[in-house]
């Protein structure tokens, strides 16, 4: 074996998936994990922790791995990781752990994120689960959302000895991870209903249907239901549009609602219940990760798709590893391309986009260099469909209905970033709903200091 | 699960249920509505809060046969439960917000459609317990399809049952009956409420617009998840694109663009129909329709 490199993952060939729901990576095999394992050279002061949102002890549960011991390998992660199947899969390693490995200063660094994966996979196939608490403290913590930073925060106090409830508005926890991330990233039976199940064997009550600031306000719960502190963790759900002509054509969807008919609703599935628009030919506006898991989605439900992005391939905020099997798939990308008008026929369905193309100009402030439309290049794009994925924004039903809840004019809440403590007291908050649509683990990481926050708050 | 108490067949096609659903019963207000599965693989489908009971903590909800997931919901019985109901959402009527002073000299005129009957109620109810007497126009199809009479007579000012048929009270459509009571019988109204189908909703506000009355719509178009994260139930209000699941259901009716609205309802019309035909005649239903040649 060359030490350079990653023992190669298993994928299904990208001709036969771009046509199924089933997961694309197929992960490693024991041997393949133990080989990908002997690799880590132990550093003492291991970067790769530093990369880590919340810090799990990598070289310490890879040393298990290369041992074969998979079992303690499992409860080192999840010391620290309430959803390492979860992660392993979506995390953006290579800007996080493996960004930082040393192996990767010559070579390719360890593949963390997919021994993580088959670290948790193996658990789970063999029925290990989560340690709980020794003892209770008495006293409830209400956590508002169960995606990937309410389920983090609520394991986490379970974990300390505190009556966690968690309130979901959709009828089924998981939030991104079962409407947002599609099947073939991460299957919903197999893997998160697993995932949450092992936060609800820690003692963790899930509600489902309540809608906090419909149902149930927070102030209610602090002062009528016997919560002693809250975390939000209701994430970024707003979905934004263009606000051009057209938009309200039939066949313009938001990748919320398209993603959420498929993965939520299960309208992929020929004998769902919900409907789903099956087009021919399908523009995903947007270069992010949800427009990647959108446009594959299309893709697989039989449309030849385009991905319509206003910058160039350097400037695709989406994950490398999702572009290039965006792009294996057959994905069409549409680059320096920016959408002025979607056409619409007598009936209000959707029959074109008309586009102008972009060159990039000077650096903004964020660094990324501005596009710039090109005079007199308008073209159309021949479409029966358009899907909007432009970003989402927090939803202000939570921080509308909560007196004395501060937020930024983005509506962010604003929260501290080391406890996620808020302008009120006894309210912590953390993962999109303060930071603005990121990543699953940074949400995790904003979810474990919430649940630091409110344990120190509640042991004073 | 959220327990079914009672459950009618009001008239044909159209039923009402009485549904456990605590945290709703005690949070909602009227114009409010919820959402319900039938199953754990049912679609999620809007319904309007049509009366409450906060003490034993039930919610009535009215719906009609229109598709497959009502015709499956129809089957259910008191003793039966909703897999999921979810709510309230929306906002309430504006209404319910108003000062009480100023309300209580309103001449309000309530318009209720078919089907639409049952979301009106609430709001009648809710105003003659608040010492405010609505006049009420209930119109349907034909006698057979007259919801609610003897419970709306009993909260609203004046009661005008229209039929487009006239087999039944005054005849013709809701229109009409307005255009009747405003030009020939002298009554004034501040405002109106019209909710029914969104052909009747349109033409109540072109005519309410001639009238100089204020209208207020509640709008249903398809909803998803119903919190404000789709935008599926889009609309444009005064040229402004709304979420009616969250900045609605009510809108002034006058600035609605009721055209687009229509359209967008039509968006899974074949796809529901195949499927209402599979829920109806199961499999002995093979295309035989010719409106599913697949």
């Amino acid at each position: 074996m060359d030490v350079l490199k990653k023992v190669p993952v298993r994928e299904q060939d990208a001709k036969v998936r771009a046509a199924n729901f089933e997961e694309v990576c197929l992960g490693y095999n024991k041997e393949e994990a133990m080989e990908e394992a002997s690799r880590c050279i132990n550093c003492k002061n291991a970067q790769c922790v530093k990369g880590c949102p919340v810090s799990i002890n990598i070289p310490g549960f890879i040393e298990k791995v290369k041992e074969g011991d998979m079992e303690a390998a499992y409860q080192v992660i999840s010391a620290s990781s309430a959803l390492p199947a979860v992660c392993g899969r979506v995390c953006p390693q290579e800007s996080q752990c493996e960004g930082k490995c040393i192996r990767g200063i010559k070579g390719e660094p360890i593949s963390i994120g997919k021994l993580e994966r088959y670290v948790a996979d193996w658990a789970r196939e063999n029925g290990i689960r989560p340690e709980g608490a020794a003892e209770k403290k008495g006293k409830k913590v209400a956590v508002i959302g169960s995606g990937p930073a309410g389920l983090t925060c609520a394991g986490d106090l379970a974990k300390m000895g505190y009556d966690v409830t968690i309130f979901e508005a959709l009828h089924e926890p998981g939030g991104v991870l079962v409407y947002g991330i599609p099947e073939f990233r991460l299957p919903k039976e197999a893997v998160v209903k697993k995932e949450i199940e092992n936060v609800k064997s820690l003692g963790v009550k899930i509600e489902t249907n309540v809608i906090v600031g419909k149902s149930v306000t927070i102030d209610e719960l602090l002062n009528e239901e016997g919560f002693s502190a809250v975390f939000i963790g209701s994430g970024a759900g707003l979905p934004k549009f263009m606000g051009i002509p057209g938009e309200n054509a039939n066949g313009v969807f938001s990748a919320n609602e398209y993603l959420t008919r498929s993965n939520l609703m299960k309208a992929f599935r020929e004998d769902s219940d919900t409907p789903i628009m099956r087009g021919k030919k399908v523009a995903v506006v947007g270069g992010g990760n949800v427009a990647m898991d959108a446009a594959r989605t299309a893709l697989r439900l039989g449309a030849e798709v385009h991905i319509v992005y206003r910058r160039s391939e350097e400037e695709l905020p989406a994950r490398v590893e999702e572009v290039h099997h965006a792009k294996e798939e057959g994905i069409i990308f549409d680059l320096l391309t920016n959408p002025v008008e979607i056409l619409e026929d007598e009936n209000n369905w959707v029959c074109g986009m008309k586009c102008i193309r972009m060159q990039l100009g000077e650096p903004d402030a964020s660094g990324r260099r501005r596009p710039v439309e090109i005079p007199g290049s308008e073209f159309v794009i021949d479409c029966d469909t358009v899907i909007m994925s432009l970003g989402t924004s927090p939803n202000p039903l939570i921080s509308s209905t909560t007196d004395g809840l501060e937020t930024n004019r983005h509506k962010c809440i604003v929260a501290d970033e080391e406890f996620g403590k808020t302008s009120k007291e006894g309210v912590y908050a953390g993962g999109d709903a303060v930071t603005g649509a990121a990543t699953v683990i940074l949400a995790m990481g904003a979810g474990k200091a919430g649940a630091k926050g409110i344990d120190e708050y509640l042991s004073r | 699960m959220y327990q079914i108490l009672q459950a009618r067949e009001l008239t044909a096609n159209i039923f009402e249920m009485v549904v456990e659903a605590k945290r709703v019963a005690k949070s909602c207000e009227p114009g409010q509505f919820v959402i319900v599965r039938k199953d754990a693989d049912s679609e999620r489908i809007p319904l309007t809060i049509c009366d409450y009971d906060r003490q034993n903590g039930t919610i009535t909800i009215v719906f009609q046969i229109v598709g497959a997931g009502t015709l499956m919901m129809s089957s259910l019985k008191a003793g039966d439960a909703f897999h999921d109901v979810v709510g309230p959402l929306g906002r309430p009527s504006e209404l319910v917000e108003e000062d009480r002073e100023s309300l209580s000299k309103k001449r309000i005129l309530f318009v209720a459609g078919g089907v639409g009957t049952a979301p009106v109620y609430p709001q009648v109810k809710w105003l003659h317990e608040h010492g405010v007497a609505a006049d009420v126009i209930v119109g349907a199809k034909t006698k057979d399809l007259i919801l609610m009479e003897e419970e709306m007579k009993a909260v609203a000012g004046n009661l005008y049952i229209t039929t487009d048929d006239g087999s039944y009270g005054r005849s013709g459509m809701v229109t009409q009956t307005i255009q009747d009571l405003v030009e020939k019988e002298g009554k004034e109204y501040d405002v109106c409420i019209a909710i029914g189908p969104m052909i009747m909703m349109k033409f109540v506000c072109r005519l309410t617009k001639e009238l100089n009355i204020p209208t207020v719509v509640s709008l249903n178009p398809i909803m998803v998840d119903g919190t404000g994260m789709c935008g599926a139930c889009r609309v444009t209000v005064g040229g402004e694109v709304k979420f009616a699941c969250v900045d609605g259901p009510e809108f002034d009716g006058h600035l609605v663009n009721f055209d687009e609205a229509m359209k967008r309802q039509q968006i899974y019309k074949t796809q529901e129909g195949r499927a209402y035909l599979k829920a109806k005649e199961g499999a002995t239903h093979h295309g035989g329709c010719g409106n599913c040649t697949d």
